[in-house]
């Protein structure tokens, strides 16, 4: 009966595959192929160029500065949202009061998940536009609104939140305002996954550590995080992904997409920015793969580092 | 999997899509040689013959009919339907059979090579490329609407149009496209405030600052622009320059050449934008086009620079007794071409060449052109029409000095054309006016960065260099 299993499996898997090939990995080979192009979008006509997209690449200004202001999120969102989610995750699970038996949350941790995790269900452009107005730039928007009410702000002078390419830190101001969003709409989700994985650690490991009398601060680094690697190290690497794109954010909220005068230009920006307005899909496939090849060796490293001994429970 | 690839993927699937409507594409010409190969006679017309007279100059038969296909978008088409009783009240045994759409190319591309309507506003996001059009041989040259009489007024019909509408409307030489609306730039204000508080509307730059300490005594900003999108306050920058400057500047400016934007005059016309920043004339906040224009018609800002479509767009919060009016572009002493408007014609309608009753099409056309249509265009639209003196006995402030702008102005109009040619361009002189109208840059730093991108493009051999000759 060997060859009619393999037979059965074969038929139901053609299909999906089939379709997963022509969808799927046909357009990636055929954007590579035309990375090699000067194709133009538009026309039948496309001229074989060899490397010279990818060598016009390395001293694009443009691309220079898309890179390091993904460098920037790249670092920064996976380091806050963790640290955020796992703050919060801690404390909705055991960072309860400690004067009463047992492991538990703080008061009300049923509420804070659905509370923290409201921003998942969200599309990410209409997180954009509510952000929109909650950062408006005059006495109108909640933040300047407000500060301007008890005098923090001056009216003559808001802040101007994503139209602001002032550096703070040495990175441009609209960098920090589009980086609190995404950290504001992923921590939530990463809290639930922490949340999961700290469930799933026996309740007598952390009662043995309260009985050696461990407290909040020695539980959490002693032995929640060392147990909660594997969760981590996976929500460094989604995450990684998700500040190699920002697009959603940049477009929607940033002027000129990528603006003030290229202040917040990522790779995104650039590949939308030569394919579709100035009409040199060639050169965009090239950006394109390039980043896919920067992200594949991003993600391999990443897992190697934080691969360690497993421990079963 | 990741976010990314899938981005990469999603790039390749629009390239698919696109190289399927390329594809697309180039069957029409196909299908049109196939159905010639059929025998058929591509550019015969059923709908002509009939004597020709100064009523009647194309010869429509009568008991024909023609088929008019309207975009049906911010401007409605009630307008259109007007059209058509005047046309019929001059052709009472031609029927006009009028449909209203918003998809003109996904409704009438598939038709151009068979069997077409006989006149299409090409309109809306899904019109047809109007080059392609052209070059495919698909649409009627209309020089003979120009020449011929006009309906209801002495003169021919091109006598009858606002400058530009007819260049507008040029492509190769022969006049294809028969744009309706049309658009003028300039300062708006609020008329009854002004006479309210004893204010003169400024034409100068001087008469604007004498003023502004005034509007700023009131609590008023004098002056807010839209500080996202960089196109808007690139109109008024390029009206400066090309008011103080003159038209060979701009065009020079348009064809990359050699060092354009150092000529003389260009730093100092941009100048009165930088002492408006820097004396803090600007209503504080980088908002929007929406939200700058709300904050004018809220009273918080005097001035406001945009297109004359302002009234429509915000039609639902004007307040009542709020007289919208529009003045030009501030020049300023010793400018070259201070009377030169920022305007433009646009909505423009199309001859399919294959279409049955083209002379039936071209009288339509002509109704549309008329006094008494292009006024009934004005009063539903609250737009100008291209026609002159669309704007002559409506009673709405806004259309009535748009109206009375074009008429004080010289027949120049103030265009801007790199922006079209090249992408990289016209981001950065989106980017750089913001930065100028933000105070990071002073007009001299302006000038030398346009200098600089325009340099970049000029030599870059990627991109394809254009020409402007008028």
């Amino acid at each position: 009966m060997r060859h009619g299993v393999a037979r059965f499996v074969t038929g139901f898997l053609a299909l999906p595959v089939a379709l997963y090939l022509f969808y799927v990995v046909w357009p990636f080979a055929q954007a590579a192929g035309y990375s090699l192009t000067d194709w133009g979008g538009y026309s039948d006509s496309q001229r074989f160029v060899g490397l010279d997209n990818y060598v016009r690449l390395f001293s694009d200004e443009l691309i220079r500065k898309a890179f390091w202001h993904n460098v920037f999120f790249l670092v920064t969102v996976p380091l806050f949202t963790i640290a955020l989610a796992l703050f919060l995750a801690f404390l909705l699970n055991v960072g309860g009061r400690e004067d009463r038996a047992g492991i538990r949350g703080v008061f009300g941790s049923g509420i804070y998940k659905v509370i923290f995790f409201f921003p998942q269900v969200l599309s990410l452009v209409v997180i954009a536009v509510m952000w929109q107005q909650i950062y408006r730039t005059d006495g109108q928007g909640l933040i300047n609104g407000l500060l301007i009410k008890i005098g923090l702000v001056d009216a003559d002078n808001p802040i101007a939140f994503t139209a602001d390419p002032e550096p703070f830190l040495g990175v441009p101001a609209v960098l920090w305002w589009l980086l609190f969003i995404a950290v504001w709409s992923g921590a939530g989700f990463y809290m639930v996954l922490f949340s999961a994985a700290m469930q799933s650690i026996p309740k007598d490991i952390y009662e043995a550590a309260i009985l050696d009398g461990a407290g909040r601060f020695h539980t959490f680094f002693k032995v929640t995080l060392p147990l909660l690697r594997d969760s981590i190290s996976v929500a460094w690497v989604y995450l990684g992904f998700i500040a190699l794109d920002m697009y959603a954010l940049v477009f929607v909220m940033t002027p000129s997409q990528g603006g003030p005068n290229h202040a917040s230009e990522i790779f995104a920006s650039v590949i939308q920015f030569n394919a579709f307005q100035k009409g040199q899909f060639g050169y965009a496939c090239a950006i394109a793969v390039a980043l896919a090849i920067f992200t594949i060796l991003l993600a391999a490293l990443q897992l190697r580092i934080t691969r360690r001994e497993r421990i079963e429970f | 999997m990741s976010v990314t690839p899938e981005k990469f993927g999603d790039v390749s699937r629009r390239t698919l899509l696109q190289r399927a409507a390329a594809a697309g594409l180039l069957a029409v010409p196909a299908a049109g040689l196939l159905s010639a190969c059929a025998g058929s006679e591509p550019s015969k017309s059923d709908g002509g013959g009939a004597a020709k007279s100064k009523d009647n100059p194309f010869g429509v038969k009568d008991g024909s009919a023609v088929k008019v296909v309207v975009f049906n978008g911010g401007l409605g088409d009630q307008w259109a339907k007007e059209d058509k009783v005047i046309f019929n009240a001059k052709h009472p045994n031609i029927t006009v059979n009028m449909s209203s759409t918003q998809k003109i190319k996904t409704e009438e591309q598939p038709k151009m090579a068979t069997q077409p309507s006989d006149l299409v506003m090409n309109s809306g996001a899904d019109m047809m490329d109007r080059s392609t059009l052209i070059n495919e041989g698909a649409i009627e040259p209309l020089d003979d609407l120009l020449t011929a009489p006009a309906w209801d007024s002495e003169g021919t019909v091109a006598d009858s149009l606002l400058p530009g509408t007819v260049a507008d409307g040029t492509q190769n030489g022969k006049f294809y496209v028969v744009n309706v609306a049309y658009t003028v730039w300039g300062n708006w204000y609020n008329a009854a405030l002004f006479k309210k508080e004893g204010w003169t509307a400024p034409t100068t730059w001087d008469e604007f600052f004498a003023l502004a300490p005034k509007i700023k005594a009131k609590g008023m900003a004098p002056y807010v622009h839209d500080a996202v999108h960089g196109y808007y306050p690139r109109w008024a920058l390029f009206a400066s320059i090309w008011k103080a400057v003159g038209k060979q500047a701009v065009v020079d400016i348009d064809n990359l050449k050699d060092g354009a934007w150092k000529a003389d005059g260009i730093v100092a016309a941009l100048e009165p934008w930088e002492k408006l920043v820097k004396d803090k004339l600007l209503l504080p906040g980088k908002l929007d086009h929406t939200q700058s224009q709300q904050a004018f018609l809220d009273g918080k800002a005097a001035f406001i620079q945009v297109g004359t479509w302002l009234k429509n767009e915000m039609a639902a919060t004007i307040p009542p007794g709020f007289e919208m009016t529009i003045s030009d572009y501030w020049s300023k002493s010793g400018d070259k071409a201070a009377k030169d408007v920022f305007a433009s014609s646009g909505e423009g309608f199309v001859v399919p060449s294959k279409a049955p009753n083209k002379e039936a099409a071209k009288e339509f056309l002509r109704a549309i052109l008329s006094k008494a249509g292009s006024a009934k265009f004005a009063e539903l639209t609250k737009s100008l029409a291209s026609t002159k003196g669309s704007g002559d006995n409506v009673q709405d402030t806004a259309l009535a000095s748009a109206n009375s702008l074009m008429k004080n102005g010289s027949s120049d109009l103030i265009s801007v054309k790199f922006p079209d040619f090249y992408a990289d361009l016209d981001k950065e002189s989106q980017n750089l006016s913001e930065e100028l109208m933000a105070g990071r840059l002073t007009a001299q730093q302006f000038v030398d960065k346009m200098q600089a991108a325009a340099d970049k493009v000029a030599k870059d051999s990627s991109i394809k260099k254009q020409t402007r000759t008028a």
